[in-house]
């Protein structure tokens, strides 16, 4: 398999426009086209990273969002795709049941966390269950999709071969499966980190969403935006590591 | 009903090997209905033969004709509603281990490269990975695919992508290889080559093959007999053995005798698909 160059012609071009779009900020604000009490300078935003990683504490912050972020994203792939498995192959089950995990997954359901603090207390497990709920939907919908979408021909091959149901789940559906499971948990990590940093926003507790409404709060915009930075950086992250495991896993057959 | 008729135009040395022991298989009277009552469908009707050890037959027959349902039924992926089917002695109630399948659609793991693929059953069989990848190597040269072990199927043309599929059923050496339209979505020049590839696997193996098409001069050019059906219900209207001489070269191909042989299956044929035709339009209409 050829190995894509981390500098590639894509890569630039992704960092050109990024960069590109920027000074077009940059350039906006300036001229107060664009004004700099709704967007701060994207050179102010830059020149606050420092500060505010000093003097807020991010390094700690982080490692709370993300922690809630994995703690949450471990529970979807525990639950979601067993319950996606089970619905693919129990029909009258999937009838039943299909139907709402797609109205879940379309649900705000980050507009129930007061139910949630009820339930559990202002702490990070209700921000962690908030998580789960947001993103498990996805998951398991796409795996039913999955296992569903595998071709008729793949399983009468392992059928020829006289695999057992084991050995078919193992060797044929999962792998056929598995791109779609992997749309779904990249979904449910979206879902997830978006309600996640939400919650955190809303009741003031935690990680980064905690850090965005205290900056808001101050009227710190700079500190705001850099504090969204650190935000998106979680999601790189999860999502490098979400490729990395596909990745991993497809070489494994 | 069978009605036997050789037009054998010459005699094949060693085309054949003299059969002892039972037939590698044998179907007996099989039916294969879908459901049930006033709306029942009768794919295939009574359908009778066996194939001897290394003999190289075909199925032929226009669409619609059960060549299919007969597939599935022979290599153990559906019940017959009535009659048997039996691997030399043993009736089969499922997939057999003597009996290798090649399908009509791509049917390659995506996920897995060439050798992965052609190694699949040994390695369900718990073979050592270094011993499967020697037995897979072997059986990817055989099909002309030597220095693509590693690509993956995605990587390779639709007619090495078959071939990989070839290889693999190979790989667990089946004593009786079942083809179902192996290079129905080829071109007509991949078609010519990949028969010619598998013809030569066939003799080289001396593997008991029984295909499926519907392109008469693909079974002409491969078999030693060729079973017609006859349209819906599908029945074997006709056994036709073909004793040319082999190796079938392009000048075996292109002589007056093939030319009759193919004229000659055509005018059964022709009978059969236009009423197949006739049916589906009044089913339109």
């Amino acid at each position: 398999m050829k190995r894509v160059p981390i500098i590639s012609p894509a890569f630039l071009l992704s960092i050109g426009t990024i960069a590109g779009l920027l000074v077009i900020m940059q350039a906006l604000i300036m001229t107060e086209i664009v004004s700099p009490y709704v967007v701060p300078l994207p050179s102010d935003i830059a020149a606050s990273f420092w500060r505010v990683i000093v003097e807020e504490g991010v390094p700690g912050r982080f490692a709370v969002t993300v922690g809630e972020t994995f703690a949450a994203s471990l529970l979807i792939l525990i639950v979601g795709i067993p319950v996606g498995l089970l619905l693919y192959r129990f029909g009258k089950l999937r009838l039943a049941f299909e139907p709402w995990l797609a109205a879940m997954a379309a649900a705000p359901l980050v507009l129930a966390y007061p139910l949630f603090l009820v339930l559990f207390g202002r702490s990070s497990l209700t921000i962690i269950i908030i998580g789960f709920t947001a993103g498990v939907a996805p998951v398991a919908l796409k795996t039913i999709e999955g296992f569903t979408s595998t071709r008729r021909v793949l399983i009468d091959v392992g059928r020829s071969f006289r695999l057992t149901p084991a050995q078919e789940f193992r060797q044929i559906l999962l792998p056929a499966a598995l791109p779609q499971i992997f749309v779904g948990l990249r979904l449910g990590l979206i879902f997830c980190l978006i309600n996640i940093v939400g919650v955190e926003f809303l009741i003031n507790l935690g990680g980064l969403g905690q850090l965005i409404n205290d900056l808001a709060e101050r009227y710190d915009l700079p500190g705001t935006y850099a504090a969204i930075c650190f935000v998106v950086c979680v999601s790189i992250l999860f999502f490098a590591v979400l490729d990395r495991g596909e990745k991993w896993l497809q070489r494994r057959g | 009903m069978i009605a036997e008729r050789d037009i054998a135009t010459s005699v094949a040395p060693g085309a054949k090997p003299a059969p002892s022991g039972p037939p590698p298989l044998t179907v007996e009277n099989v039916t294969k209905r879908f459901g049930e009552g006033p709306t029942a469908l009768t794919a295939v009707d009574s359908v009778s033969f066996t194939l001897d050890a290394g003999e190289f037959v075909s199925v032929i027959g226009p669409s619609g004709c059960g060549k299919s349902t007969l597939f599935h039924v022979i290599g153990g992926l559906s019940d017959v509603t009535q009659g048997i089917v039996r691997v030399e002695n043993e009736t089969i109630n499922g997939p057999h281990p003597a009996v290798g399948i090649v399908f009509q659609e791509e049917s390659t793991f995506p996920w897995r490269n060439v050798i992965d693929n052609v190694a699949f059953p040994l390695e369900l069989r718990g073979v050592s990975r270094s011993e499967r990848h020697a037995a897979a190597s072997h059986y990817i040269d055989m099909v002309g695919l030597h220095g693509f072990e590693k690509r993956l199927p995605s990587e390779l043309s639709g007619g090495m992508r078959q071939r990989v599929s070839i290889a693999r059923t190979l790989a667990a050496k089946p004593r009786i290889l079942l083809m179902d339209e192996p290079f129905a979505a080829l071109d007509e020049q991949t078609r010519l080559l990949l028969g010619d590839k598998v013809l030569q696997i066939q003799q080289q193996l001396k593997q008991t093959t029984l295909l499926i098409t519907h392109s008469i001069t693909e079974a002409v050019q491969l078999s030693d007999r060729i079973l017609i059906m006859s349209y819906r219900p599908g029945r074997i209207k006709r056994i036709v053995n073909v004793d040319l001489p082999r190796p079938r070269t392009s000048d075996v191909v292109s002589s007056p005798e093939f030319g009759a042989i193919v004229a000659d299956i055509w005018a059964d044929l022709r009978e059969e698909a236009s009423r197949g035709l006739q049916e589906s339009e009044r089913g339109q209409g």
